[in-house]
């Protein structure tokens, strides 16, 4: 039989007469001003525990100097990446030009600075638009599942079949007509090309999260609660299946800057006058032997750019699970 | 329907004949139903005001499926159940938010059932989230601290997460966002098979204490006969997604008359080293038979040694037979099992 040990019954019977005693005094101490300990959220402890991570900090301020870059370039070079003197070609570093000259003659680092913009654009609006379109799919084909989860899985599959390249191609060239120069226009097509065949990887991702989220007991006891399928699918399952999709995010982050590179290589993408590190890479493709540089600075800045997002990418996803703390 | 002599109006919870099924599908693009799971098949009980009524059985036989149904979280296949009177199966919109506040469940496993990236405070404070009118915004801190002291949580903990407690603590957690509500009714999905038998008595005695602080009502279900005998005042023993015995306490435990309420009873362990081994104890041969095809007659008779032909021909009902309280068995007869 479980009958109760003595400890257990007087401890709870003390701690019963404690509660009719502080059902009383709750009402005057809770809402006291100056209560060392107010009422916290997910959000907020997240934001104090990610102020103090050493990895947030550092990919912060890289992303903040990236960022800089890409709104002001003039802070941080004067010389006019569109100036080319074929007299300098492939110069190495020197003192008037820190990063040297490529094939044409162009300042690297000046390049290189302006080319941040639309590689950190294309980047970020690309990625943002996948992990909206494909998140918020995947989270509600495996919240309702049934034939909407059935359609969406479909749709996601023909998109899935078409190869990125081939598809890029497609619809670069169908939509874009071959006059355009608009420098505005043509990164719009390549953020929508991109994300337009990403979007069923995520939601792939973001659908088996959201299935194992949806099965876990909170959410039936929020469900027995009377809480509305907005309040499940964004307090419940949202918070606890979106670490993967977040790891998924600062990992493409890259990769779509490479394609941005890719699609600008095949003449599809950005081209000339517009900067960008990906043209820069192409650019360099000829020459690395005999002016690797040329190839260096652009993707050392490529690269740290993306090991940013990473580094930041991965700070999150710690700081968003309590267990971590 | 089995309370003789009782006044039906102090019910709170009258269950009619309820029955779950749930479809067997195989197929992949066509699907086709090949039969049917009887999770819950014809079950019926009262539960009065302030009572608690134990449920027992084996795994598998419905005792959770019942909880779901009751909750409607499930909709039930067939039957009826009224809540105050009400239909509550039949509720939908504004009366369902009011059914939720009146019927609150704790599940079984504290590990699960609670959010872990959310806080207690957010947790506990849930309930007034969702149902805005119980108090209001400036209040809902102070209940909040109620809510855990009633528990015997310390109330700064309010900004822990729930990995940061044990799993009797968590328990206590998964009562207090029940009570939030201030519920009529408290469905306990096996609410202590998860914790150590030390911390299942704590939490029994809360559950206890907590009944007679509130006037609640329990639905307690565990597959444990000693842990429900501690707190029921009734018990109903399932098997196989049916009641097969009903009655209060003493009449379950001391004069049970269904072989399988006195199987699980000769299954309890002992405490008293001098009783043990003086007693019988019978052993169920096999296992649970499948719910999607249950035998004929009587479900038991495939484990029972009382089996004769009747009990594949006709299926025994509920009802009063011997010892004065219903009993689903064509030979019921008295047994005294437990010392």
């Amino acid at each position: 039989m479980t009958d109760p040990s003595t400890a257990a019954s007087a401890s709870s019977i003390e701690a019963h007469t404690h509660v009719l005693a502080a059902e009383h005094a709750g009402t005057e101490t809770a809402g006291a001003p100056g209560k060392p300990d107010k009422p916290r959220s997910l959000a907020s402890d997240a934001w104090d525990d990610l102020r103090r991570r050493p990895l947030f900090l550092i990919a912060g301020s890289l992303i903040a100097l990236v960022l800089l870059m890409a709104l002001f370039p003039f802070l941080f070079t004067q010389t006019d990446p569109g100036y080319a003197d074929l007299a300098r070609s492939r110069q190495g570093p020197s003192a008037q030009a820190w990063f040297g000259y490529d094939n044409q003659g162009y300042d690297i680092y000046a390049r290189t600075i302006h080319g941040a913009r639309a590689s950190i654009v294309v980047g970020i609006c690309a990625t943002t638009l996948t992990v909206l379109i494909g998140g918020t799919l995947g989270l509600l084909a495996g919240y309702y599942g049934g034939w909407l989860d059935g359609l969406m899985s479909r749709v996601a599959d023909v998109f899935f079949g078409l190869p990125f390249v081939l598809g890029a191609i497609i619809i670069l060239s169908s939509f874009g007509s071959t006059g355009t120069t608009s420098v505005a226009q043509i990164m719009f097509l390549v953020v929508m090309s991109i994300a337009v065949l990403s979007w069923p990887v995520c939601m792939r991702i973001m659908r088996s999260a959201a299935i194992t989220a949806k099965q876990q007991d909170y959410v039936k006891a929020a469900r027995a609660l009377g809480a509305s399928s907005s309040r499940i699918i964004l307090r419940h399952m949202l918070p606890n299946a979106v670490a993967p999709v977040l790891v998924y995010a600062t990992i493409a982050l890259g990769a779509f800057i490479g394609a941005e590179a890719t699609l600008s290589f095949l003449g599809l993408g950005l081209r000339a006058p517009v900067v960008s590190w990906g043209v820069m890479i192409a650019d360099s493709r000829d020459i690395i032997r005999v002016a690797p540089h040329t190839l260096l600075f652009p993707a050392a800045f490529l690269t740290a750019t993306v090991l940013a997002f990473v580094m930041l990418g991965d700070a999150v996803r710690e700081a968003l699970d309590p267990k971590t703390r | 329907m089995h309370e003789t002599g009782e006044n039906s109006g102090d019910n709170i919870l009258e269950v009619r004949d309820l029955v779950k099924h749930f479809p067997v599908r195989v197929g992949v693009l066509f699907k086709r139903v090949i039969g049917h799971v009887r999770a819950v098949d014809g079950v019926s009980f009262d539960l009065k005001r302030g009572e608690t009524l134990g449920v027992v059985g084996e795994s598998g036989c419905g005792k959770s499926t019942l909880a779901q149904v009751l909750m409607r979280l499930e909709p039930p296949t067939s039957g009826s159940a009224t809540f105050e009177g009400r239909d509550m199966l039949a509720m939908k919109g504004a009366e369902l938010r009011k059914l939720r506040r009146d019927i609150q469940i704790v599940l079984q496993d504290p590990y699960t059932s609670l959010n872990p990236r959310m806080t207690v405070g957010d947790i506990v404070g849930e309930p007034f989230e969702i149902h805005p009118e119980v108090a209001p915004k400036g209040s809902r801190a102070g209940r909040v601290r109620d809510l855990l002291d009633v528990v015997g949580l310390n109330p700064e903990h309010l900004n822990r997460y729930p990995h940061q407690f044990s799993g009797g603590q968590r328990q206590r957690i998964g009562i207090a966002r029940a009570l939030a509500l201030k519920p009529k009714v408290i469905v306990c999905d096996e609410p202590v098979s998860a914790l150590d038998v030390s911390i299942q008595a704590q939490v029994m005695n809360l559950l206890g204490d907590l009944q007679s602080e509130f006037g609640l009502s329990y639905v307690f279900i565990a597959h444990d006969l000693s842990v429900v005998r501690h707190l029921s005042d009734r018990v109903a023993v399932m098997y196989l997604g049916k009641v097969v015995e009903i009655g209060t306490e003493e009449e379950i435990y001391e004069r049970p008359t269904h072989p399988y309420t006195q199987a699980l009873l000769s299954a309890v362990p002992v405490p008293d080293p001098e009783l043990r081994g003086r007693r019988q104890v019978i052993r169920l041969e096999g296992d649970v038979p499948s719910p999607v095809d249950p035998p004929s007659g009587c479900r038991f008779r495939t484990r029972c040694w009382k089996a004769q032909d009747v009990c594949a021909e006709e299926e025994p009902a509920l009802e009063i037979r011997a010892a004065n309280h219903p009993s689903a068995c064509h030979f019921a007869e008295q047994r005294s099992i437990v010392p």
